[in-house]
């Protein structure tokens, strides 16, 4: 039953993901412009023309173009950046780290502020203090992260100037960095400057990244602490003499979590779908950054390579979260 | 979900009604401020005067009167702006926000009535458009179809139809199980008429709270490809190319950044609060 549910999942893993790829061909192919005529220099021949046509392979039919330039990216070739004139796979890959870097800070920073205010509202639950949590949370939910890094900008960009508002990591700091991942090598190369360099300038686009989907685990988090706070094991623990914050913390916690983290595992894929407007608004060196760019500069080759790895990641994301999901819900497991 | 909030104390500002009547305020002020531009804004939206450029909000020194909230680096009234602004945005939004709600509750009606190959075939497409980030998705678009207000518009639908599709498919499926649409197909009734004149109606209620949150949608979507200088030209007065302008200017005039934010930050909040209002509203459950 298991397998077979494991096998179900994969196979439409897979459709999905081909699905995508069409989806993304024939946008780029639609899209007007010939992208031949902006590799050549003015002056290009029709022969000239034809030439990279064919070596592109641009005069066979769609579907026969489809298949080849599927074939490439199944072998890992996403084509040249027309802009950039660097292999598009080589580009995606060099800005990766800095987006995982930056959403995966967004999401430890979204599960440690949602985490605490779920365990505050069910511990005050029947006060003032968790309706004004709940009025707090509902609110901070309905503004999107591009407003939240527009406000966090006029804050912490003219009335409290303390952090830097555009970039990675401070541009004076001296070191040759030999993967992309600032903070993974500062800390491995003991340079604790550049940990808090890029800390520092991830901050506020991490925050802008975190507020809604931690306002969503407050809000999941808090009510199933509170469905748990009724239940027998829980009026166990408090007889046994536990403290109400011990009970919430030992015992109600480990069973309230599983459902809080099957929505993080989806929220993370609109957590990193965020990261393409906050990067822009923070001039942070990421993926989605550069993408912008590159629709800007009608730079096709390289907004395809981009939006393909971004699908993948999402669907690869929400395979390993309905996974997880099927293995640890002991219901499912055994249903 | 089980109800468990039975020991929560019912304030004024949990009443739904107060949900209702202050978003439906703000929106009907902003609405106003569309309606009737020419009448309210000081100056003109478009007019530049370098002899102006950047001047304070009336409550600093400096500032110049008729120019309530300063101008901007090309000298142009920012409380002027702000008002035509506000056409766009709810023209987006009201547009966008229909375009959307027609398309995806369509597919999502027939995918939760007739099932079968549709509903395979519909949930497998929402599940392939899932798997873009929809800022970059509605960037691609608008640089495939071409910037302007008609691109953003069919981007947004494009996009967005699948939020439609997935909540009104499964409404619909709990629908088609009910007495009444066996007793309306007895009586004769076809499907698509049973679909339109049976289900339909009673999943209304979730289509209009979906559409008071899809229109709150639409003008962030607006603004972001504003802010990207993808949407309509930028001289055009539009809240996105404002925060934009003002983004780069934050360090001579913040003011040219906050105004278009709060004007845009109210909208966002009124639009989706209504939405959740409506949706508290008409669920049983909830209420």
């Amino acid at each position: 039953m298991l397998l077979k549910t494991v096998f179900v999942r994969l196979l439409t893993t897979v459709i999905t993901l081909f699905g995508v790829a069409v989806v993304v061909f024939v946008l780029v192919r639609v899209a007007p412009g010939n992208p031949i005529a902006m590799m050549l220099p003015p002056g290009a021949t029709e022969k000239d023309i034809a030439a990279l046509n064919a070596v592109y392979g641009f005069d066979k039919s769609l579907a026969e173009q489809f298949i080849i330039w599927l074939g490439g990216v199944l072998h890992g070739d996403f084509g040249t950046s027309i802009t950039l004139r660097q292999p598009v796979a080589e580009l995606v890959l060099g800005r990766l780290p800095a987006t995982l870097e930056l959403s995966s800070v967004a999401l430890l920073l979204a599960l440690a502020l949602g985490g605490c205010v779920a365990v505050i509202g069910a511990r005050k639950r029947g006060t003032g203090t968790e309706v004004g949590l709940d009025l707090t949370s509902g609110a901070v939910l309905s503004v999107p992260d591009f407003l939240w890094g527009l406000i966090f900008v006029l804050v912490f960009g003219v009335l409290w100037p303390v952090l830097s508002i555009s970039g990675r990591v401070d541009p004076r700091i001296d070191i040759d960095f030999t993967t992309n991942f600032y903070i993974f090598e500062g800390l491995l190369r003991g340079r604790l400057d550049v940990v808090g360099s890029t800390l520092s300038h991830m901050l506020m686009p991490a925050m802008s990244l975190a507020l809604p989907l931690a306002a969503m685990i407050a809000q999941l988090l808090k009510q199933n602490l509170k469905e748990a706070l009724t239940q027998d094991y829980t009026t166990l623990a408090r007889v046994r003499g536990f403290s109400e914050t011990a009970v919430i913390l030992r015992e109600a916690l480990r069973n309230a979590a599983l459902p809080t983290l099957a929505l993080v595992g989806v929220q993370f894929t609109f957590l990193i779908g965020g990261t393409v407007i906050v990067e822009r608004l923070f001039a942070f060196e990421g993926l989605g950054n550069m993408a912008i760019d590159a629709v800007i500069n009608r730079d096709l080759p390289l907004i395809q390579g981009i939006v393909l790895l971004f699908a993948a990641l999402f669907t690869v994301i929400n395979l390993l979260v309905d996974l997880s999901y099927t293995f640890l819900n002991p219901r499912l497991r055994h249903g | 979900m089980a109800d468990v909030s039975t020991n929560s104390p019912r304030l004024i500002l949990t009443d739904t009604n107060f949900r209702l009547w202050l978003p439906l305020f703000w929106i009907g002020l902003i609405a106003a401020a569309a309606l009737f531009a020419p009448l309210i804004a000081p100056q003109d939206p478009l007019a530049q005067d370098l002899m102006m450029e950047r001047l304070p909000p009336f409550f600093m020194e400096g500032s110049a009167p008729g120019y309530w909230l300063g101008t901007d680096s090309l000298g142009r009234d920012v409380l002027s702006r702000i008002i035509y602004g506000a056409r766009i945005a709810l023209f987006v939004s009201l547009i966008a926000a229909t375009t959307t709600g027609i398309f995806g509750s369509a597919l999502g009606l027939i995918a939760g009535y007739y099932g079968g190959w549709a509903d395979r075939v519909i949930s497998r497409l929402v599940d392939i458009w899932m798997a873009f980030p929809p800022v970059l998705f509605a960037v691609l678009l608008v640089a495939v179809m071409g910037t302007g207000l008609g691109s953003v518009i069919a981007a947004i639908a494009l996009i967005d139809w699948t939020r439609f599709a997935r909540v009104i498919r499964a409404e619909t499926m709990v629908q088609a199980r009910m007495d009444y649409v066996d007793s309306a197909r007895i009586g004769g009734a076809r499907r698509a008429a049973t679909l339109v004149s049976e289900i339909l109606p009673n999943v209304m209620p979730s289509i209009i709270a979906l559409l008071m949150l899809e229109m709150g949608i639409a003008v962030i979507v607006e603004a972001i490809l504003s802010f990207v200088n993808l949407s309509i030209s930028s001289d055009d007065p539009t809240w996105g190319s404002m925060i934009a302008e003002g983004r780069g200017a934050i360090h001579f005039a913040w003011w040219v950044l906050l105004f278009p934010l709060i004007a845009l930050f109210m909208t966002v909040l009124s639009f989706s609060t209504l939405g959740e209002g409506l949706k508290q509203h008409f669920d049983p459950v909830l209420k």
